[in-house]
This record gives structure tokens, sequence and C-alpha cells, in this order.
């Protein structure tokens, strides 16, 4: 079975989401991996570390800006030329409307929101929770190229020291694909790691009461390494930018921490969150839904129990 | 300026999924998909803001699905277009978008719309296979738009901050549900909606293929349906001063320090 896993990248590193895929499908037979963008070529060696025995690049100027529809016509090609039995990609804004084109173009099946791909039967059956993750559905495809988008953290990369074959792919764009033109791109600040790429993260909801208690959070995040995420309340309220939002509209974010301060746990947020390892609560209300599913609950307050924590991890860290 | 607005019928309230037919049960209420509102309402700042156009909606799904086009049109839309056929039901994405494109290219839209994601099925990938059937440029997550000299511009919103783009039209867009906020139907607007022109048409109408539509013409497939892994022991502690150690020895514990 050869699986082929679209690798994104961004800064001129590839993101561990994809990385983490690309194990995935090594685990399952044959894994070749495509990096598509314009100077990646150096990006091709550093997939054969992650278990991919062949990478196809497509170097090309027409892939400089990070839009959809010139990476379909890329990705169609090699499936074309090459043939593969599956597609994967760490689901984003830009892999899912790659996909999701692909499965037009080709014809193809496509599970979205995946959790787990195992073989059953003979089969490839991929675990998709549904409706508030109330539900584990099991998704199957009716034939090849089986296409799917798996939430972020939902396998860790593994570096295996291998080496892969690399294939420079030419391709030829469709005009309608190179349309669209990218303009500029306003990068939002960020301290640490992205959210989907943490494996710590510190999120905060309007139990803060402000944009300056942030700060608290930042402070503890800074202390055990991870990203500081927020709820869509607060960014509503503009405390925090879209990018760091978790939940149904934000992000599906599945780190081994989750500490949540001054977050009630509405469903909206919770879906965006639950896949976590352990999750941590610190919050006022003895009532709020949060503590119901977390491991560990706090009642208190976090402008007193936040700072204290992140002394003592730094102490335990200097230690 | 023609506008097609996509929208979905969606299950009012508690969701479940019937364990004979696998498929999501959409048997109760119907809502308008939330996330569609804000497509609706660009749309008609679209129109208002240059005075003149349509806005069509264009939706697919069991013939009760009139009851959420309808709280669209009682927004300010025009017109509707519902593809309504036995045998469309359980179209997963591969045969929606064959039989969405099918009506979008038959309305000739010189913008057509998308909200960011269905309710219901948490996808968020109907527009970019819509896009590639009718050979149109796609521009999705845009946190604002406007439309200059025959061209959409606006910022999409990504992981790692805005791309600002720009399209020619015709394009297909799906917006963030930042982009605005949808507007409540006023009472004229709920009353003058039952008049309005309402099309339902089938599969044959459109000159499309049952055998690729439905059920039939799905790639993929439900195969079962479990109960999901059940979370550890919960612990809550009240925070008497000492919580900060007590997290302090739990983090230490689970070997994340």
């Amino acid at each position: 079975m050869t699986t082929l896993v679209f690798l994104e990248h961004h800064g001129g590193e590839l993101l561990s989401g994809s990385l983490g895929v690309l194990a995935k499908a090594a685990s399952l037979g044959e894994a070749h991996a495509a990096v598509l963008g314009s100077g990646v070529s150096g990006l091709a060696e550093e997939a054969g570390r992650f278990g991919a025995s062949k990478v196809f690049v497509v170097d090309d100027p027409a892939l400089e800006a990070p839009l959809p529809q010139p990476r379909v016509d890329a990705l169609a090609q090699i499936v074309r030329e090459h043939g593969v039995d599956n597609l994967l990609f760490a689901q984003s804004v830009l892999a899912s409307d790659i996909a999701a084109a692909l499965a037009a173009r080709l014809e193809a099946g496509l599970n979205w929101q995946l959790t787990d791909l195992v073989v059953e039967g003979g089969e490839l059956v991929g675990k998709q929770p549904a409706l508030g993750d109330s539900v584990i559905v099991d998704v199957g495809w009716k034939q090849a190229p089986r296409l799917a988008l798996f939430r972020s953290g939902a396998f860790d990369p593994v570096e295996t020291g291998g080496q892969a074959t690399v294939e420079a792919v030419t391709v030829s764009f469709e005009d309608f694909s190179l349309a669209a033109h990218m303009l500029e791109q306003l990068q939002e600040e960020s301290t640490g790691p992205s959210i989907e790429e943490a494996e710590i993260i510190v999120a905060g909801g309007r139990g803060l009461g402000g944009p300056e208690s942030f700060t608290v959070i930042e402070e503890l995040a800074a202390a055990l390494g991870g990203a500081v995420a927020a709820t869509r309340a607060v960014v509503d309220a503009g405390w925090y930018p879209y990018s760091t939002q978790v939940g149904q509209t934000g992000k599906t974010v599945s780190p081994k921490l989750y500490v949540a301060c001054g977050i009630s746990g509405a469903i909206q947020h919770k879906v965006g969150m639950q896949g976590s390892g352990v999750i941590i609560a610190i919050n006022k209300d003895p009532n709020a839904p949060i503590f119901e599913f977390c491991d560990l609950g706090v009642v208190g307050d976090l402008h007193s129990v936040v700072p204290k924590l992140t002394e003592l991890v730094k102490t335990r860290r200097a230690g | 300026m023609k506008i097609a607005v996509c929208v979905k019928q969606v299950p009012e309230g508690t969701k479940r999924i019937d364990p004979a037919s696998k498929r999501l049960d959409r048997s109760g209420e119907g809502a308008l998909n939330a996330y569609d509102a804000n497509a609706v309402e660009e749309a008609l700042r679209l129109k208002e803001g240059s005075g003149d156009g349509e806005v069509v909606l264009v939706s697919m799904g069991p013939a009760s699905a009139l009851d959420a086009i309808r709280k669209a049109l009682a927004m300010g839309a025009d017109r509707s277009v519902l593809v309504s056929d036995d045998a469309a039901a359980g179209s997963d994405l591969v045969a929606t978008s064959y039989v969405l494109a099918a009506a979008l290219e038959r309305e000739g839209a010189d913008l057509i719309l998308f909200g960011q994601q269905a309710a219901d099925s948490d996808g968020a990938v109907l527009w970019a296979a819509v896009a590639d059937r009718l050979r149109r440029p796609l521009i999705s997550q845009l946190a604002d738009l406007s439309i200059e000299g025959g061209h959409v511009h606006g910022k999409r919103q990504t992981e790692f901050g805005y791309d600002v783009i720009d399209a020619p039209l015709p394009a297909v867009v799906a917006v963030s549900d930042a982009i605005n906020e949808p507007r409540y139907p006023s009472l004229k607007g709920i009353m003058g909606a039952k008049k309005k022109p309402q099309d339902v048409v089938g599969l044959g109408e459109l000159g499309l293929d049952p055998a690729r539509a439905g059920q039939a013409g799905s790639r993929t497939a439900v195969l079962a349906l479990g109960a999901p892994a059940p979370r550890g022991e919960s612990r809550t502690i009240e925070d008497d001063g000492a919580a900060a150690g007590e997290i302090v020895a739990y983090l230490e514990e689970k070997r994340l320090l």
C-alpha cells in the first residue's frame, strides 16, 4: 500500500502536524511525501529523516504563496502519474481546501476531522469524532485513492533517520488555478510555538477579566515552554488574536497538556481541546462545565493560583 | 452583480445519528446553518453597497429545507433554488459538489459565497470542491471582503495571521464568521419571504446522472458508530493557597515537567 502525504511548511520548516501524519503513513506501508513551494528543495531531505522513502518536490514560483489551487494541480498530476492508494493531510486552512478540491478533481472520497486511521478486516477505517465528539464514527472509502484530513496533534512525528529518493516534478498549471494572488502576508505577533504545534498550551477565557491579564497566561506558558491559546469570547472581545482561538470556529488542538484558565468549558470550546492528553482547569465557578471533563480541576482565583504556579514551575525548572 | 449564496439546513437543537441508516437524523425541526447567515449577510451588504444586483440562495436537501431557506429569504435574499431529489440523499463531498456545481453553473453568478463550515458535519470543504468543478478561482476563510474593478479582494485568516488575497470574478469565496454580524429578519422580511420565488428542482432538470449523486455517487461510507474512550479519573480541589503546589505535583506525576 502506497500512501502519499502532503507536507505543509511555513517559514522554511515542515509543520510537525504533517510529519506526524507521515509517521502514520509509514506505519501502514510505503510512505511518500509531497513538498510543494518555491525554493523548497532543502525540505525534501528533512522528509526522508521522518519516514518518507520517496519525496516528490515541485519547486515553482507559482507555489510561492500558500494558496490551494496550484497545489491541487501539482498533487493531481503526481497521483495520476504515480498512482497512490491513500493521500493524507494534516488539517489546516490550506490543506482542507487542497484536499476538498482534489476530491472533486479525482472523484475520490474525502473524510475529515479524523483522529486515527486503522486497518480493520483488511480495510482502512478512519476514526471521526462527531456531534461535539459525543460519538466516534467509523468511516471508510469505497475505492482508492482514499483522501483524509487529520485533526492537529493526531499523531506524533517519528524521526527514523532515513533517506528519501527525491523526484523533481514539473507541473503544468490550470489557468483558473493561477488566477488568485496573494498581495501581502500579515503575520500576527506571536511568541513561542503556534498552538497546533505546541505540546503544552495555556489558555485564557473570560474569567481573566481583561486583556491585560493575558500577561499571567503568557508567563505560565513561557515557564512551561508552551503556547498561549484563547476562547472565542476573548478573541471576539479583541483581547487576543484570532490565530490563537481554540474551539468550533477556531482550531482543534490536542497537546499533551492543556491548562484552561478562567474558561467555563462551553461545548464550542470543548470540541476544540478535549483531545488533549491532560487537562487542568482553574476556575472560580465550581459549577463550570469544564470541571466535568478535566483531569485536575482547581476551584479558585486564577489571579492568585497562576502566578504562584509560574513561580513554582520556574523554580522546578531551574533546579 | 449576481451573487449566489450556498446555504444548508441543519438540525436544530440536540443532534443525533440514526443508528439504522447511520446518517444524521434530519427528522426534527430544521434551522439555517448559522455560519451561512454570515455569507447571506455579506451578499446583502454587497448588493446594498452597489445599489443593484441579485442575491440567489442555492441549496440541496429534503423539501423541508425550504424552512431554513425562508429564513435567509427573510433576511433579504431575492429568490432561492433548492435541489431536492430522493436520489441525492446521503451524498458525500464528491456527490454533493457534483450536484451543487450544476445548480450554480445554471445560475452563472459573478460571485458564489459560502459560510465557513457546516454546523452539523463540521465540514469546511464544500467550496473548494465546487470551485474545482466550476474551474473558478477560490478564496476561503475571508475575514473581510470588497469588490472592485471585477475583482474580489480580502483578508484570509490562516493559522499564522492574515493573507491578503485578490482574485478576478467570477470566483468562489468562503467567508469567516468574523466577517460580519448577520442581521435579524424584520417582520416585513418574514412576511415577504413566502412570496419570493422558491424553485425546487430535481436531478433530471439539471441534466444530472443519478448514479453520480446520493449514496450511489458517494466515495465514502459510514461503517459503524462507537462511543468515545472515557477520560480517566477526574479530581477537583478547592484552592486554599496550596493548589499551585498540587498542580506541580500532579504535573510531575504525569511526567509533564
